[in-house]
């Protein structure tokens, strides 16, 4: 399949999706889709990086709070409609990925991981200080409980899951072209060994930037409607360990070197930290995260994908 | 003919350590140089300079009439420098096939343009046939020999399109017959016209490959020329074998 049947059959697969969320009617299904949703846009974003290239990512969460901040930034400026935020948000966090990929891709394995970790505790430690986006107390960030297109008047948080469902089908598309592209192919050679991609002519520095750049972006978009989404945003949760640990753990449950692995491990990660967060307690996703980890570490290291891969042909 | 390789007067120290320590040399067009040293001489060290996987900190490195000082280890290889690792460092998560082609799409790419993906097809099957391992073409390094991993670095620096070689101890842990079939393969290269220089301990596989042959100690170069005279210096025989 080429990347624009590949997009159109994305497309209609999210039409089919949005058509059976509102057939159920259901608020509570916009509201947890949204944030499963959210998820598969930060889990492929990070494989963008972690996944193509093996660089380890723990600052997810500063570059989901930067898109998200940056939309409260705005908010209080000059309110724009969501999309145009999406935008800003991107390319706020691409900026901030391009800068940390420059200050830190000397470095590799796990001191690149500690850096980036490192990055995400300054840049909290700025916002909390920071008190025009409402510091350590947070930012209220009201929405209107319905949007008017003309005569259609739209749910809010149906808006916002229609807004992350386009999104998440962006990034899809997006990761799985470079997956197919010279891109993909050089990102695969920095995984596996970066001395000889650089001898086969590979400019590594070139392509890591991209990555982190590209990576960042989406995690910033992710992030840019999230105040809408939750309507009180401080400092704690935005920069949430809940955000890394998931955007990695989703990747590895599902499997890291194809597109499919983080949307399938997002699926059945973040589907059960939903259910658990309605019949036991939040509390507990972090618990089942573990878990599972634990266990996808000793069954299938290679994550969903690769147990499918095995069970149906020699697989590497 | 002006040289292909001229390396003039470069060093490179690793903390108090000299590792090369004024090396000049210069390459022919087509030629085959073999470089020997005792371990620690500075060979690899030396190629890695030329290679741009180290900078070197004085001298310069001038390729195909052009200064190559500065640059990184991939914008050599765009201008033509290859090489093979000491250790083989095949791209584990590719097959043989993928593995050429990334010289083809990151390197060859840059020179003429946007390769067709038939021909980038083609041209991994023909080396992959030169170096004796078509039939493998869809498995991954992990399955291979060796004698089969030095043949695929060998193939993978080929797909490159370089006229510069270096192949750094190809041939170190083979059997005979293994090295035999390597050196077969690194003349033919050369009589198409690559020149090459072979890094090598095995003294029987340089003998019957160099044209000419160089000698390292101590990050110092103590011989240059033809082989059998370089063999009988008796600097080169006080290095090797002790006074």
């Amino acid at each position: 399949m080429n990347n624009t049947m590949f997009a159109v059959a994305a497309t209609a697969v999210a039409i089919a999706v949005l058509a059976f969320a509102h057939a159920l009617g259901v608020d509570y299904f916009y509201f947890a889709g949204y944030t499963i949703l959210q998820f598969i846009v930060l889990s492929t974003a990070w494989n963008i990086l972690g996944g193509y290239c093996g660089y380890v990512n723990f600052g997810t969460a500063a570059f989901f709070a930067m898109g998200a901040y940056s939309s409260v930034f705005i908010h209080k400026l000059y309110p724009l409609p969501i999309p145009f935020l999406i935008v800003i948000g991107a390319i706020v966090s691409g900026i901030v990925g391009f800068g940390m990929g420059y200050l830190t891709l000397r470095l590799r394995g796990a001191f690149f991981s500690i850096a980036t970790l490192a990055m995400a505790v300054v840049l909290q430690t700025l916002v909390v200080n920071w008190d025009y986006v409402g510091g350590s107390r947070g930012a209220y960030v009201i929405h209107p409980e319905n949007l008017e297109f003309g005569a259609l008047s739209v749910h809010y948080i149906e808006y916002l899951f229609v807004l992350m469902l386009a999104l998440a089908v962006l990034a899809l598309v997006t990761a799985r072209t470079i997956e197919r592209s010279q891109l993909g192919y050089g990102f695969a050679t920095i995984r596996d060994d970066e001395l000889a991609a650089e001898s086969c002519g590979v400019p590594t520095l070139r392509l890591k930037l991209i990555a982190t750049t590209l990576s960042g972006a989406f995690m910033g978009m992710a992030g840019a409607p999230f105040p809408y989404y939750i309507g009180y945003l401080q400092p704690q949760s935005a920069f949430a360990l809940d955000y890394a640990v998931n955007s990695i753990a989703m990747p590895m449950i599902g499997g890291t070197t194809s597109w499919v692995g983080p949307l399938v491990g997002t699926i059945v990660l973040g589907s059960a930290q939903q259910y658990a967060t309605v019949t036991i307690s939040s509390a507990v996703n972090l618990l089942i995260v573990g878990l599972m980890l634990v266990g996808f570490v000793i069954i299938a290291p290679n994550g969903l994908i690769g147990l499918v891969q095995k069970r149906f042909r020699r697989q590497p | 003919m002006s040289a292909l390789l001229h390396v003039d007067k470069i060093s490179k120290h690793f903390g108090g350590f000299v590792a090369l320590d004024g090396i000049t040399l210069e390459v022919q067009p087509g030629e085959r140089l073999g470089l020997i040293g005792p371990n620690g001489s500075g060979k690899s060290t030396l190629v890695n300079c030329i290679c741009g996987t180290l900078q070197n900190e004085s001298g310069s490195v001038q390729f195909d009439g052009r200064k190559m000082d500065g640059l990184s280890a991939h914008q050599r290889t765009h201008r033509g420098v290859a090489r093979s690792f000491q250790l083989p460092r095949p791209f584990h998560s590719m097959t043989l096939a993928d593995n050429l082609r990334v010289p083809m799409l990151y390197t060859v790419h840059t020179r003429t343009g946007p390769l067709h993906a038939d021909n980038i097809d083609a041209r991994c099957a023909e080396l992959l046939q030169m170096v004796g391992l078509a039939n493998k073409a869809r498995q991954w390094p992990r399955d291979l020999t060796q004698v089969e991993m030095r043949k695929l670095e060998l193939a993978r620096a080929m797909a490159a399109e370089p006229k510069l070689l270096i192949a750094d101890e190809s041939m170190a842990g083979l059997s005979h017959s293994e090295i035999d079939d390597i050196l077969a393969l690194l003349i033919e290269l050369n009589k198409a016209g690559i020149t090459i220089i072979l890094i090598e301990h095995i003294m029987s596989a340089v003998m019957s490959f160099s044209q000419r042959l160089a000698v390292l100690v101590s990050g110092k170069k103590i011989a240059d020329g033809k082989p059998e005279d370089v063999v009988r210096d008796p600097e080169v025989v006080r290095a090797y074998i002790g006074q």
